[in-house]
């Protein structure tokens, strides 16, 4: 007998059938903006970072930055919809399925969307020929381990308030902040010692780092351990953060 | 039918049952047995308490006092397992909007864990049942509310559940919508189906339940078969009578002895008498000349306002 998760992650498979083309098509060409317009207009003048291209040096972060936002974006709107407007995680709730599987199933719906999108961007970019080193591939479970960090504390977020105005102060206070200091576009040595510890608690900062390390095939600011550990102690802690603000929604 | 629940277990047991909301009761304390292929009903006005009973059958509102055993399960702990077995139609509709009919049906059994195979299967009987076939690949979104509503009962009933919960199930719907909604759900009963349902309709309680309580203020106040309760609440028939434009309190007096009550309402009078023709015939012998006169046999809705008053609630 099928899992329940796998049940909910059908759902929204089933769901994802319906706007793959547009999602594919957008997970390619935003990124693609964003390398030609920063990475080959502002790397003109930048020259080289940390001795290598700007190009090669920002492409591992616009990789991790995308995963990030698109785990921000997926979380907010269609979460509070299933619980506000379509009712769809109350009809999941009255089965055999618990808050948990909810959680699950949607996490594996996330980490599915980001993987692709992140196939697609390493693809695009392997034919500009920035991709440095064959360790290039172990993005993909950095990008994996990032969407959960962020996907599901926002879904916990997401589940818990009553209006959609809140995602206002989410995108701004958040989501913006972390894409423009976490080390995307330059390294967070830049930005005042005061200010650098909160570039640090960002969990795209050690997501970008690692990217970073694998794409030009050099070893990360800190150890690996650390950035992964603090990863994985970020999803783990979202994820039962978003477990309690489901059951909290659906059970009274 | 499982042999854990076939014997003499009734398929719903409470004792006590309390449901609070900080200061507010919403459900204070009842006693119920629900046995199974009952057609059972609660009926009751806004705010009763009916929808408080019905969250807590089903497992999603935790009970805050006194016992209650679904399928001889603890709904506290085996939530899961007690849901896995129910089939729930919700007073709101939680379709998935943006997939089809078809998809509603497969997506919704693989829930209970039905392989593709079956949830397909099961699907196409489904869409029978609803009568929705012609409609199987549109989108959800554009349907009808009648149709909606068939969607959602039978979505509840995908995983051929032991116990049947149907919150408010023809509200807001047109009247032949409610009518192939009714038959629907007497087909059901008619396969020993357990059904459960709260409604404020009389006609639907009338026709649809074997046994029904009628709930006010939290409490139960009354309970029996529809017919057994006009015995007991309401007198075999009713007298309505209307005088045109004449203030009614007037009359009052002087219909006193004629049948068992009198009810006044704001546009008519209610005569409750064991034979309506006599009561008549006592009401012209006094000299009164309604400008018309109904005699009808008295229904559930005659003891639902009597039990629950005439106060509008909100």
């Amino acid at each position: 007998m099928a899992h329940p998760t796998v049940a909910v992650l059908e759902r929204h498979l089933t769901l994802y059938k319906r706007l793959w083309r547009a999602s594919l098509f957008s997970s390619f060409l935003l990124p693609l903006l964003f390398l030609v317009s920063i990475g080959l207009g502002v790397g003109g003048y930048v020259g080289t970072v940390e001795g290598v291209s700007y190009v090669e040096w920002i492409v591992p972060g616009v990789l991790a930055s995308t995963a990030f936002q698109m785990a921000v974006g997926e979380c907010t709107y269609s979460v509070l919809g299933e619980f506000k407007w379509t009712r769809g995680a109350h009809a999941m709730f009255a089965t055999r399925v618990s808050a948990w599987d909810m959680v699950r199933g949607w996490m594996l719906y996330i980490v599915f969307r980001v993987e692709v999108a992140a196939v697609v961007f390493l693809a695009v970019v392997a034919a500009f020929g920035v991709l440095a080193s064959p360790w290039a591939a172990v993005t993909l479970v950095v990008v994996g381990l990032l969407a959960v960090a962020v996907a599901a504390p926002v879904s916990a977020f997401s589940a818990s308030i009553d209006h959609d105005s809140y995602f206002a102060l989410l995108f701004r206070f958040v989501m913006i902040p972390s894409t423009l200091f976490a080390g995307v576009f330059f390294p967070v040595e830049q930005l005042p010692a005061l200010v650098r510890p909160l570039a640090y608690a960002s969990p795209l900062w050690h997501g970008v780092e690692l990217c970073r390390a694998a794409t030009l095939g050099v070893a990360p600011p800190w150890p690996v351990w650390v950035h992964g550990g603090y990863l994985l102690a970020f999803g783990v802690a979202g994820l039962w953060w978003a477990a309690f603000s489901f059951r909290k929604r659906l059970q009274d | 039918m499982f042999g854990l629940v076939a014997e003499h277990q009734p398929l719903i047991h409470a004792r006590g049952l309390v449901k609070r909301f900080g200061e507010f009761t919403a459900v204070d304390g009842i006693d119920l047995d629900v046995e199974p292929g009952e057609a059972f009903g609660f009926l009751g006005p806004n705010g009763a308490g009916k929808s408080s009973t019905m969250r807590m059958i089903s497992c999603v509102s935790m009970p805050s006092a006194g016992e209650l055993r679904i399928l001889g399960m603890d709904p506290v702990r085996e939530g899961p397992a007690i849901r896995a077995r129910l089939g729930v139609c919700p007073q709101l509709d939680n379709l998935d909007p943006d997939l089809t009919v078809r998809e509603n049906l497969t997506t919704y059994a693989r829930y209970f864990g039905l392989s593709r195979a079956q949830a397909r299967e099961r699907a196409e009987e489904m869409l029978d049942f609803a009568q929705l076939r012609d409609k199987a690949s549109s989108k959800v979104e554009p349907l009808s509310g009648g149709m909606k509503r068939r969607l959602t009962i039978a979505r509840a009933m995908v995983n051929e559940p032991d116990l049947v919960l149907l919150d408010e199930p023809t509200t807001g719907l047109d009247p032949q919508a409610r009518h192939l909604l009714w038959e629907r759900l007497f087909r059901l009963k008619q396969r020993g189906v357990t059904l459960v349902l709260t409604t404020h309709y009389m006609d639907e309680a009338e026709q649809l339940c074997d046994r029904l309580v009628v709930m006010d203020g939290g409490r139960i106040v009354a309970e029996g078969s529809p017919r057994s309760l006009i015995e007991s609440y309401a007198s075999p028939e009713v007298v309505e009578l209307r005088f045109g434009s004449e203030p009614l309190e007037g009359f009052v007096e002087r219909l006193s002895g004629v049948g068992d009550r009198v009810d006044v309402l704001p546009d008519r009078i209610l005569l409750y008498a064991k034979d309506g023709d006599d009561a008549v015939s006592e009401v012209h012998r006094r000299g009164l000349a309604p400008s018309s006169v109904l005699v009808r046999r008295a229904s559930l809705e005659d003891v639902f306002l009597h039990l629950t008053g005439r106060t509008l609630v909100d």
